[in-house]
């Protein structure tokens, strides 16, 4: 049987002559749960320049890919919501405090994700959730850092996000934020590496298209984190910007640093409008 | 020491019957982009070539261009035009200048270069995201694989 259905596949590929793929989004719709609506596709924000329609990287990966993130039994990176869940009531520190000592149950995060990265005035700093995260757990519960782009800070980000799941993101890109937004936009269109690639020339100039058997997207980071069948894990954005420059065959940036959080605040713009998706699923 | 690596490195060239290769810094490209004479100074395999364009760590082509005649490699992407019957309409000196740096050719292409060794931003030891070891990096093909690349391109004649 599993013979038969091979061969039969392996004559398929042969036959289907020019194996090049055709490309663009689709118009499927997203509803989580047979009852959240999800804004996938909107007008691009007045600050995006060279693009009118902002769209979540759902629409560009397989129906089997996109059914995954529409019913939480299905979603794997729901049970890594559930584990953060155990996380945000666990005491941990020299405080002695949970998460849950200080916020109450996790839906009192409703509408967090949405405007993050965030200026903070009273440290004076752009701070992105992984941040902010960081910040309660030093200095509120005086426990360990999580690593910024680790399993348990994803996961952590996840339950947080699937709170504000539906809300549309609403990063403020003004007044302190302005110079973040500026060195990201930089950042943006700079061509790196050996390949002398920018993120434009791959998520503006071609999204829609295939480069070899990838459909390239928006790159929005509305649906972060991400759960990728790749790695059957919990991937940050700034896990993924890295591996995007990194395929540029450039020096990459790390996860937390500077540059990435600027680039998070840009990127994050970008997506001014779309839904907040996350936990998502990628291939 | 230096000296003895200088003349084993000639005499191996010799041995090769490779008649001194342009750099990557000495190549010129005329106004169009066009590069006149063969980067290697020998004859381009075309068979070799076809192998080239599909090696993901090689040319890797394919990832933007669709080849017909290249079909046994799966998944041809749509980044760039298609490559059939290029032949009909480009000569070998525009397809050597192309190969080599496209942005001569094409200002601001995304094709990338391959055969260009400095003026990169934050340039990477190949895709382990750390930073490049010398500042002069190595081509991502070398004289001898644009030729091969080249007289592959050159047997599309039919579009
Ligand atoms: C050489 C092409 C290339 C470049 C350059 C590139 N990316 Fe990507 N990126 C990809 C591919 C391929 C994927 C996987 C398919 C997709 O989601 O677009 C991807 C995925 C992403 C995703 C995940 C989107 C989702 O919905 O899951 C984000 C975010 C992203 N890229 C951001 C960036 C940023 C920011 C930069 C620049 C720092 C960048 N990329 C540069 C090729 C590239
Ligand atoms: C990242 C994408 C990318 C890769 C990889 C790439 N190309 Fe290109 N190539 C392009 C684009 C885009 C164009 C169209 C010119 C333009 O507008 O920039 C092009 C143009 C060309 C042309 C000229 C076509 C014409 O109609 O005149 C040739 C020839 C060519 N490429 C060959 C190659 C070869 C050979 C390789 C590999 C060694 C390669 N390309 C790799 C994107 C790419």
């Amino acid at each position: 049987m599993k013979m038969k259905a091979m061969t039969a596949l392996c004559a398929t590929l042969a036959l289907s002559a020019p194996l090049v793929m055709a490309g663009g989004a689709d118009d499927d719709k997203m509803v989580i749960n047979g009852e959240t609506e999800m804004v996938t596709k909107t007008t691009a924000p007045a600050h995006m320049e060279n693009v009118s329609e902002i769209m979540s990287g759902w629409h560009f990966r397989s129906d089997e890919t996109q059914a995954l993130q529409l019913d939480d039994f299905d979603n794997p990176g729901m049970i890594f919501v559930d584990q953060a869940l155990d996380a945000w009531n666990t005491v941990e520190g020299s405080a002695e405090k949970a998460c849950a000592s200080c916020h109450e149950g996790p839906e009192s995060m409703k509408g967090v994700r949405a405007v993050y990265p965030k200026w903070n005035a009273d440290a004076g700093e752009m701070r992105t959730l992984a941040m902010q995260i960081n910040d309660c757990r030093e200095n509120q519960m005086g426990a360990e850092k999580y690593k910024y782009d680790s399993v348990p800070m994803a996961s952590m980000e996840a339950l947080i996000s699937v709170q504000s799941r539906g809300m549309p993101v609403n990063v403020a890109i003004d007044g302190e934020a302005a110079p973040y937004w500026e060195a990201g936009k930089e950042l943006y269109y700079t061509r790196t590496g050996q390949l002398e690639l920018s993120c434009a020339n791959c998520h503006e100039d071609n999204y829609g298209n295939y480069i070899r058997a990838d459909h390239l997207s928006q790159g929005q980071i509305n649906g972060f984190p991400v759960y990728r069948l790749k790695n059957a894990k919990l991937n940050t954005a700034h896990g993924r910007f890295k591996g995007c420059v990194r395929d540029t065959r450039a020096e990459t940036y790390s996860p937390g640093s500077p540059e990435f959080v600027a680039l998070e605040l840009y990127v994050a713009s970008r997506g001014n409008g779309l839904s907040v998706e996350g936990p998502s699923v990628r291939n | 020491m230096k000296l003895t690596g200088l003349t084993a490195a000639i005499a191996l060239c010799a041995g090769a019957a490779i008649a001194n290769p342009i750099s990557p810094s000495e190549i010129e490209f005329d106004e169009y982009g066009a590069v006149q004479a063969s980067l290697s100074g020998a004859p381009g395999d075309a068979e070799r070539g076809a192998e080239i364009m599909v090696t993901r760590s090689k040319g890797n082509c394919v990832a933007c261009h669709a080849i017909t005649a290249l079909n046994d490699a799966p998944f041809h992407g749509e980044v760039g035009p298609t490559l059939d019957g290029i032949a009909g309409y480009r000569s070998a000196e525009e397809l050597r200048g192309i190969v080599a740096n496209a942005k001569m050719t094409f200002d601001g292409s995304v094709m990338p270069a391959f055969y260009k060794t400095s003026g990169f931003v934050r340039p990477g030891d190949g895709y382990t995201g750390k930073a490049a070891k010398e500042e002069d990096l190595t081509p991502i093909l070398t004289a001898q694989e644009i030729e091969d690349v080249v007289a592959f391109l050159l047997t599309l004649k039919d579009g």
